[in-house]
């Protein structure tokens, strides 16, 4: 079927012809694109079995149990029973805060359900979101700015600085849960009493204290390239035209390394929406501390379709912030790669 | 030109894709099935695999070891899982979901043989299957059982203890309000009085549970449904939230999970901690230890008399899908047998199931916590029963952590703990 396809009439190496690479000279420039683009997509084709595997078929798998009724108990037996289709109905549980009634039909989930938390791990995830985001830009910067000055020790310190990114989050919270108990240094070095997993805004800001004490390193890094682009000349120039430092900062620094800022930004915003280790090991979600992404995981042990919905309300939800990013402010990751390919055709 | 015929692998893989999903849309749903399983392998003799947590201290090998030895063509070979409980549940679920037959035998935590039972997953152990239970402490074999069948053979068990400073208290406290009128005696010696495990966790459903059984009060009645809106179960859940609002519980307590409270009790911090059996051999030896030397044990203060506690420990459970099934069998009652009970004990300082065994004179010798633990164990009430065990336990966790705290009234923490357990067990 692929012969239709050419567009030579000569015979193509699948049809049972001569393979090109061993066939005579003088075969046409079109045959050897042919043979070219064939030969590349079969060594594509392992990738995007493997890519389809690892993500397409989780994806539609958990689409396709997400629309499935979470099973049932069989009040004689005493033995669960497959739920059948639920078709929107867990997304409208999620959405609602609605939860099953003991006699069929649903309420208004009671406190202490899964169900009951979801708009305000929401309001939690956006929280922790901009506000540990925010804080990340702001220390980045400055830690990007000193880093690009020349001074002695510099790459020691670029060293040091990604120490904090290099641990793993999970061993990072078990360092800061020590840290914030009750006969933890926390509270020691400041001589307080603060119950800093126990109670609702201690708690929220020991998960932001940890979350930018580790990933401000990375933003340091990513804006500290886009620093590395700006040429010395156009500080010279403006200098030479008399402009402050902050002037230079303003009309040079800002625009020029607004794009790389952006990727920053979204990558750290995308990478936040999902905060799952730090606020389960320190608070276990207590305390307001609940993102989705813990409600997912707490959803999974009570119920997978319920949870599949609920994942996906997450992705959707992530993947709008990051659409409404590189739509409208300018991050464009997506563009410039489409744009190089472009430019190679 | 080319991009027609590039698609072709691409468009195989996304067929490859859909064909895969629609496998894994049949087999996302569970349950049902297992009657069939269950009649399948009965007599099947052949290798099996033994599934456990991480076994820290080396109990599981030589017991295997001595298994093999005798039963040469019946080797047992012993996989060994993370030491996170939540890490083994999932890891057990998704094997037992994917039907796997080299889950012969898995240590099933107590708490969950009715969620693992009413998936039919478990092998009923009774006809054919059955395991002699007598002489099991009796709380132990109802944490085995679901509606009545015996679903997982108790190996080890677990209860709360009453610790207290022998040089402040002279005679332990019998009951809570006992307890709590001592608690003059630690503000005069400027420490706290009395800590369980209060962080919101597993552990606050067990000293939640145990508040409220002890006065006679239950999570789930007899039929596994809520029975919160009680009287006793006000009174057991307002003993903690009184003692936590007067501060007769440390305001960090809240904080604790069970290492917390050791550290806090062997550092001299506090009169009476309810903490497990594992708690002895540490705050005896450890060099950092102050209360080497006065380290008082009872039963946990009831209403009038030892307290409920919470019941722990693990189960060997046959799966279903098991193809030797009768082999599986013989292992388990091997785990049972009272020359392999004592070896945990003293190995691994795991409590036996055996009564007997608590009275031995070699293992109280070795390990004298035993006779408290009995009271402990005889007195225990398994932690609710109920297949929905997961949204149970956070159930009563969300609630009785405000409640503790004073966020919101022990009337209206149990009533919201009533309506989340009747809408979890009311399923989708």
């Amino acid at each position: 079927m692929s012969t239709e396809l050419g567009p030579t009439p000569v015979k193509s190496p699948a049809s049972g012809g001569t393979p090109i690479h061993h066939g005579p000279k003088g075969v046409g420039e079109d045959n050897k694109i042919l043979s070219q683009g064939k030969w590349a997509s079969w060594l594509l084709a392992p990738t995007i079995i493997a890519l389809a595997v690892v993500i397409v078929y989780p994806i539609i798998s958990a689409l396709v149990m997400s629309f499935q009724k979470d099973a049932g108990l069989d009040p004689v037996t005493g033995l669960f029973t497959a739920g059948g289709p639920a078709g929107v109905q867990n997304y409208v549980n999620w959405l609602a805060q609605q939860c099953s009634a003991p006699g069929g039909g649903t309420v208004a989930c009671p406190p202490g359900t899964l169900g009951a938390q979801f708009w305000s791990a929401t309001a939690t995830t956006f929280f922790f979101t901009v506000v540990t985001v925010t804080l990340e830009t702001v220390l980045g910067f400055w830690m990007a700015l000193i880093m690009a000055r020349t001074f002695r020790g510099r790459s020691l310190v670029r060293a040091a600085v990604l120490v904090p990114w290099a641990i793993p989050t999970a061993v990072t919270a078990k360092l800061w849960l020590f840290i914030f108990a009750f006969e933890g240094i926390a509270n020691k070095l400041f001589n307080t009493t603060i119950l800093w997993t126990g109670s609702e805004w201690p708690a929220k800001w020991a998960v932001i204290i940890a979350d930018v004490w580790k990933t401000t390193p990375f933003m340091a890094l990513l804006i500290l390239a886009g620093l590395q682009m700006i040429p010395a000349e156009v500080y010279e120039a403006a200098k030479v035209d008399g402009a402050t430092t902050w002037q230079r900062f303003r009309m040079i620094t800002l625009p020029l390394v607004k794009p790389a800022l952006m990727v920053a930004v979204l990558f750290r915003t995308l990478d936040a929406l999902r905060m799952f280790d730090l606020p389960y090991i320190l608070t276990g979600g207590a305390n307001n501390t609940t993102t989705l992404s813990i409600l997912v995981i707490n959803q999974i042990r009570q119920g997978f379709n319920a949870a599949a919905a609920l994942s996906t309300i997450t992705f959707i939800i992530i993947f709008l912030v990051a659409f409404i990013f590189v739509r409208f402010l300018g991050a464009n990751v997506v563009e410039q790669s489409g744009a190089t390919g472009k430019g190679k055709k | 030109m080319k991009s027609p015929k590039f698609l072709l692998p691409a468009a195989a893989a996304g067929v490859l894709a859909l064909t895969l999903s629609a496998c894994g849309g049949g087999g996302g749903t569970t349950g049902g099935g297992g009657g069939g399983d269950a009649e399948q392998g009965l007599d099947g003799r052949g290798p099996i695999t033994y599934v456990q947590g991480k076994d820290n201290s080396n109990v599981v090998r030589p017991l295997v070891d001595k298994w093999n030895a005798a039963h040469p063509n019946e080797k047992v070979t012993f996989k060994e899982q993370t030491d996170a409980a939540d890490q083994q549940h999932d890891d057990l679920v998704q094997n037992y979901q994917a039907k796997n037959p080299n889950y012969d035998v898995a240590s099933v935590d107590v708490v969950w043989t009715a969620e693992f039972a009413a998936k039919g997953w478990l092998q009923p152990l009774k006809d054919k299957m059955a395991v002699d239970t007598k002489g099991m402490l009796e709380p132990t074999i109802e944490a085995g059982s679901y509606k009545g069948t015996l679903y997982a053979a108790p190996v080890s068990s677990d209860g709360g203890i009453l610790y207290y400073r022998k040089d402040l208290v002279p005679t332990p406290p019998k009951t809570w309000d006992e307890m709590m009128q001592m608690c003059s005696i630690a503000k005069a010696n400027n420490i706290g009085c009395y800590a369980g495990q209060f962080k919101k966790y597993e552990g606050l459903t067990v000293n939640a549970s145990e508040a409220i059984n002890s006065f006679g009060g239950s999570v789930l009645d007899k039929d596994g449904k809520p029975s919160l809106n009680t009287p006793e179960a006000k009174t057991g859940l307002e003993n903690l939230a009184k003692a936590y609002a007067d501060g007769n519980i440390p305001k960090e307590a809240i904080t604790y999970q069970e290492e917390e409270g050791r550290q806090a009790f062997q550092d001299g911090k506090l009169l009476f901690h309810r903490n497990w059996p594992y708690v002895y051999n540490l705050a005896t030896t450890e060099a950092s230890s102050k209360v080497k030397d006065v380290l008082g044990m009872t039963a946990l203060p009831g209403a009038d008399g030892p307290g409920a506690s919470s019941l722990g420990g693990h189960s060997a459970a046959v799966s279903v899908y098991s193809k030797n099934k009768a082999t599986a069998l013989d292992f388990v009652k091997f785990l049972t047998a009272e020359e392999q009970q004592k070896f945990f004990a003293t190995q691994g300082s795991l409590a036996p199931v055996l009564g007997s065994l608590y009275e031995d004179k070699e293992l109280v010798a070795k390990l004298p916590y035993l006779p408290v633990l009995k009271t402990s164990i005889e007195n225990a009430v398994p932690r609710p029963v109920s297949p929905f065990y997961p949204a149970v336990t956070k159930a009563i966790q969300e609630n009785a952590y405000s409640a503790i705290k004073g966020e919101k009234t022990v009337e209206s923490a149990l009533s919201d703990m009533q309506k989340s357990i009747e809408s979890a067990s009311a399923g989708q």
